[in-house]
């Protein structure tokens, strides 16, 4: 009797315990894994990524330490779909294959992987880095990103890079032999950029038939080389009116070539958006590995966002330590859940589904949003409503900094 | 001490213009007759306040007494009054020279005179004063006293050939000052026999004594433990003690005719004793006061309010404690929907706002924002009667109204002759009318009438531009005078903007309606919205400009590592946009509204 009694409470305990968690299974998610290699041939004076130049980088104890914190961090997640994997640095193309390699393939055997998984690696066009293509896409990446910046050397060297147009050209034909997509980075509005000399660049680059392009407009990002420079007057950018007919004629020859733009900055064939980031923008789950690497992950107790320790050397002696390097943790409110999936959410063409901002940030969308901006946005052209989605028209779009805070509650 | 004899005493005040050296004089006169040891001397005494000091004018008047053994072997008691230097204190000003029989009148050998000096020099002149002529800065190298001698017979029209060559900086024939206040100016005159009656010269508030009084005796004695009546005010006040200034405070038994010096009375506020007013003997009180009383009523207005609205009852305080020192300037709440809770602030002149302005930032660390100052209308509605407009927002519909009366003001403007033309222009753009145009050497003086509200608006700002600073400019309060005046509101996304209203003549409406809404383009930052900005006279628009809607504002990058630093930003802007003023949908930051405001001063 005593022993059928507790059985009977035992099962109570257990679908109590359990009822949260299935809630939860039912709203998890395939996550999205960045993984992310520090090192830098050179910094580049309008980056701000967490991007580092050492000389003798043990890449293979790097590579072990990356595996070590995948797998403790596998452990915490459990076993869920995976949706995408995405290489980003620093320079990842300076990562040997074969850590590549075993990063995927742990990857795939720690969580539930389809064989067409979207893998990107970003790469710099250099030919030491081209030559390593072939045996990246034998490690299992699919896609690859270059990071071009620009098809002009005096650019080129301005923007403090390693190659010039002629490599990058060359590398663009490369790794369009050898991955099923390919992306490239343009950087634009740079110093005395006439409008009529970037949409020639533009539209060389489009003629170089990727499926995929990130163009960005050059910003002086604070600590870098570029901030000292331009904060001294040494050069000065086009602003204003000048910068939005700039971006207007860039949406206008991408548009022309059939790539739409999908969010501010990227450009596409339908249906080779990537994936990955489209889980950012969609404020999905994403699991960020390596030095300075932020992730976001809806737990049973919440959503978690976590950032590890920036710099290499600590990462690396916490991961060999404890198996992580977070350093930073915070349970995400229901408020800011709401804030950051209308801040990612509507720099995408499709906008936001309001079922799912209620469903990541737990809040009815009428409390996520101020309902005197959203009728003024409208009434303005800058939003526009369809039924269970909101989304920001292109004049929304460029002003999309000075809206998010008069918009989200 | 001290019943002096009339005879020993000599009554002076000195005039100069700013920086031509009377507060160095001063120093002077007081270090030669011993008046301080040297350690006791800091650099010019008078002006005790900070912003004296650093303006180099003096705002309170005061009095030093000096003992001189002259040269003819007796000993001389001479009282200097140091006169508050500017166009704003006149009221103030001519008090303290009908407490004289004479006075210096200080001028820079190399500059010569100024606007600002001859209206002094006449307002001594209008009190009977002898001026004896003194020539500064001699010393220097480009010291023209021939020049200027001349100038002060032709502009001021009194004998110079015996001007004092001194140099107040060296100490260069101090003694030649000394001897003519002596020799050239006349001692008082007064009564010992009569009723006690005192000239209230100036007044202060004390923490430990109270209110002292500045006085001048005509007739009579006054004494320690006497009642004294105000003959104005009325009140009565036990004389606790009276003394002179060395400038140290002296208490002594009695103050006779012809004597100045400072009585205490366990006042509380200055706001008991008016400037002008007669102190008589309560038990034997005169019949008739001494001449000249007005009280004293503040020509310019305008809003003060603390930047943190969790200042305001700061604010009040302090106001309460400036009072206290000078009952010259008014305060009362208000209410703005663009800048929240302050006080309508009334002033003698632009240089009294300024002062109250900067001790109020200064002395009690409070941020404010001032609006733009305006003058008292006088409205006349179809009922005819007649009443105060102290605030532009405060404008009935003018329907209602018969007639708007606005004050306008005796300038008197010296400026060099290249400039002349560009000046009588300024003049006429402002309404002015021309009372008198001479030539003085080669400058030239114009007189001109002019609306009051013409000047508050930048028009020194303007007048010292199209002289290029060589222009000088004193004014006098003359008269209230009819005139075609209209209210302006400026309205900013077609909500109107009270705080930014203002009046001007029919004719001005359109220059400084579209000037305004010109400005507010500029200091508006480009907003989310297109947003009009509208000058009205009721509902008719009369000018109109449109801030258009920001052209990008869109980060390039956001991925991953980025949503956490963006939401903290966002978080930021959130709070920040509580701090903005709002109009419908349009924030308009704090400090567009000080600026636009700033531009109008």
């Amino acid at each position: 009797m005593g022993k059928r009694a507790g059985d009977a409470s035992a099962a109570r305990c257990n679908a109590v315990a359990l009822a949260p968690l299935r809630a939860y299974m039912r709203r998890m998610e395939p996550l999205a894994l960045y993984i992310h290699w520090p090192f830098c041939a050179s910094k580049c004076p309008y980056c701000d990524f967490n991007s580092h130049v050492r000389d003798g980088v043990d890449a293979a104890r790097h590579g072990r330490a990356l595996r070590r914190e995948l797998a403790h961090e596998a452990a915490r997640t459990g076993r869920r779909p995976l949706a995408s994997i995405f290489f980003g640095g620093g320079t990842p193309s300076l990562m040997p294959p074969e850590v590549v390699a075993d990063l995927v393939a742990d990857a795939r055997a720690l969580f539930d992987a389809a064989p067409d998984i979207e893998v990107t690696l970003e790469a710099n066009p250099t030919s030491v880095e081209i030559a390593k293509l072939r045996a990246f896409a034998q490690a299992g990446v699919n896609r690859a990103s270059l990071g071009v910046q620009a098809l002009d050397t005096e650019a080129l060297r301005f923007l403090g890079r390693q190659h010039d147009a002629g490599e990058a050209i060359a590398a663009l034909e490369a790794a369009r032999a050898i991955f099923p997509r390919l992306s490239f980075d343009m950087i634009y509005a740079r110093p005395g950029q006439g409008e009529a000399a970037w949409r020639a660049e533009l539209r060389r680059a489009l003629a170089l038939a990727a499926d995929h392009l990130s163009l960005y407009q050059l910003t002086i990002e604070p600590g870098t080389k570029f901030s000292t420079l331009f904060g001294r007057g040494e050069f000065t950018l086009p602003e204003g009116d000048a910068a939005a007919a700039l971006y207007a004629a860039t949406a206008e020859e991408a548009g022309a070539f059939g790539l739409a733009a999908y969010e501010v900055s990227n450009y596409a064939r339908p249906g080779a958006e990537s994936r990955h980031n489209l889980q950012y923008w969609r404020y999905g789950d994403y699991l960020g590995i390596g030095a300075g690497a932020h992730q976001r992950v809806l737990e049973p107790a919440g959503m978690r966002a976590a950032r590890r320790h920036r710099a290499p050397e600590e990462w690396l002696a916490r991961v060999e330590r404890d198996g992580h390097a977070v350093v930073e943790e915070e349970w995400l409110t229901p408020r800011d859940r709401a804030r950051e999936a209308l801040l990612m959410g509507l720099r995408l063409a499709e906008g936001v589904e309001l079922a799912r901002i209620e469903a990541r940030s737990g809040l009815a969308f009428d409390d996520c949003i101020d309902a005197a901006t959203l009728r003024d946005c409208v009434e303005a052209g800058y939003l526009e409503q369809s039924p269970g989605r909101l989304r920001a028209t292109g004049e929304g779009l460029i002003r999309l900094d000075a809206l998010l805070p008069r918009l989200v509650a | 001490m001290t019943d002096t004899p009339l005879s020993l005493i000599r009554n002076f005040s000195i005039i100069a213009h700013i920086d031509h050296g009377k507060s160095t004089l001063a120093d002077r006169l007081i270090q030669h007759t011993g008046g301080l040891t040297a350690r006791e001397m800091t650099e010019q005494v008078l002006d005790n306040m900070d912003i004296e000091k650093e303006r180099g004018i003096t705002i309170k008047a005061q009095t030093v007494r000096l003992t001189y053994p002259a040269k003819d072997g007796k000993t001389y008691v001479l009282n200097l009054m140091d006169t508050p230097g500017h166009v704003d204190f006149a009221y103030e000003v001519s008090r303290s020279l009908a407490a004289c029989e004479g006075s210096l009148l200080v001028v820079d050998a190399s500059q010569g005179v100024e606007a600002q000096t001859l209206a002094n020099v006449y307002q001594a002149i209008d009190a009977h004063h002898e001026i004896v002529p003194i020539l500064n800065k001699i010393d220097l190298p480009a010291a023209e006293p021939e020049r200027v001698r001349q100038q002060i017979e032709d502009v001021v029209g009194i004998d110079a050939s015996e001007a004092v060559e001194i140099s107040a900086k060296t100490g260069l024939n101090i003694e030649g000052v000394l001897e003519a206040i002596v020799t050239r100016l006349p001692p008082p005159t007064g009564d010992a026999s009569k009723t006690l009656t005192a000239l209230l010269v100036d007044s202060w508030y004390d923490a430990y004594l109270g209110v002292i009084v500045l006085v001048r005796v005509r007739d009579g004695h006054l004494k320690r433990g006497m009642k004294i009546r105000m003959m104005a005010k009325g009140q009565t006040h036990i004389v606790e003690q009276v003394g002179v200034f060395t400038p140290k405070m002296i208490a002594v038994d009695t103050l006779g005719p012809g004597e100045m010096g400072y009585v205490t009375a366990a006042i509380k506020t200055v706001a008991d004793t008016n400037v002008g007013d007669t102190l008589t003997d309560d038990r034997n009180p005169a019949t008739v006061a001494l001449p000249g009383f007005k009280p004293s009523i503040p020509v310019v207005w305008c809003g003060l309010y603390p930047v943190d609205s969790d200042d305001f009852e700061k604010l009040r305080e302090s106001l309460g404690k400036l009072r206290l020192n000078d009952a010259s300037f008014h305060f009362e709440a208000e209410s703005s929907a663009a800048l929240g809770f302050g006080f309508r602030c009334g002033f003698l002149g632009l240089l009294h706002l300024e002062i109250i302005q900067e001790r109020l930032s200064r002395e009690f660390d409070l941020d404010l924002i001032a609006t733009a100052p305006s003058v008292v209308y006088r409205l006349r509605d179809n009922k005819g009667v007649v009443s105060d407009l102290h605030n532009p927002a405060d404008m009935p519909d003018p329907t209602l109204i018969a007639a708007i009366e606005e004050p306008w003001i005796k300038a008197t403007i010296l400026v060099p002759d290249e400039y002349l033309g560009s000046v009588l222009t300024l003049c006429s753009e402002r309404r002015g009318q021309q009372v008198e145009l001479t030539y003085v050497g080669s400058r030239a003086m114009a007189v001109y009438r002019l609306p009051l509200n013409e000047v508050v608006f930048d028009f020194y700002d303007r007048l010292k531009s199209v002289s290029r600073g060589y222009a000088s400019f004193d004014y006098t309060i003359d008269s209230y005078q009819e005139g075609d005046l209209v209210k302006i509101s400026i309205l900013v996304n077609a909500e109107p903007v009270d705080a930014l209203s203002f009046m001007a003549h029919r004719s001005q409406a359109d220059r400084r309606g579209r000037s305004i809404c010109e400005k507010l383009k500029e200091l508006i930052p480009r907003q989310l919205f297109k947003i009009p900005i509208q000058a009205a006279i009721g509902g008719r628009v009369i000018a109109r400009e449109t801030i258009s809607a920001m052209s990008k504002d869109v980060t390039a990058k956001c991925y991953g590592g980025d949503i956490s630093r963006k939401r903290k930003l966002l978080d930021k802007q959130k709070e920040g946009k509580k701090r903005m003023r709002q109009f419908g949908k349009v924030e308009i930051p704090q400090s567009a509204f000080i600026a636009a405001l700033k531009m109008d001063a």
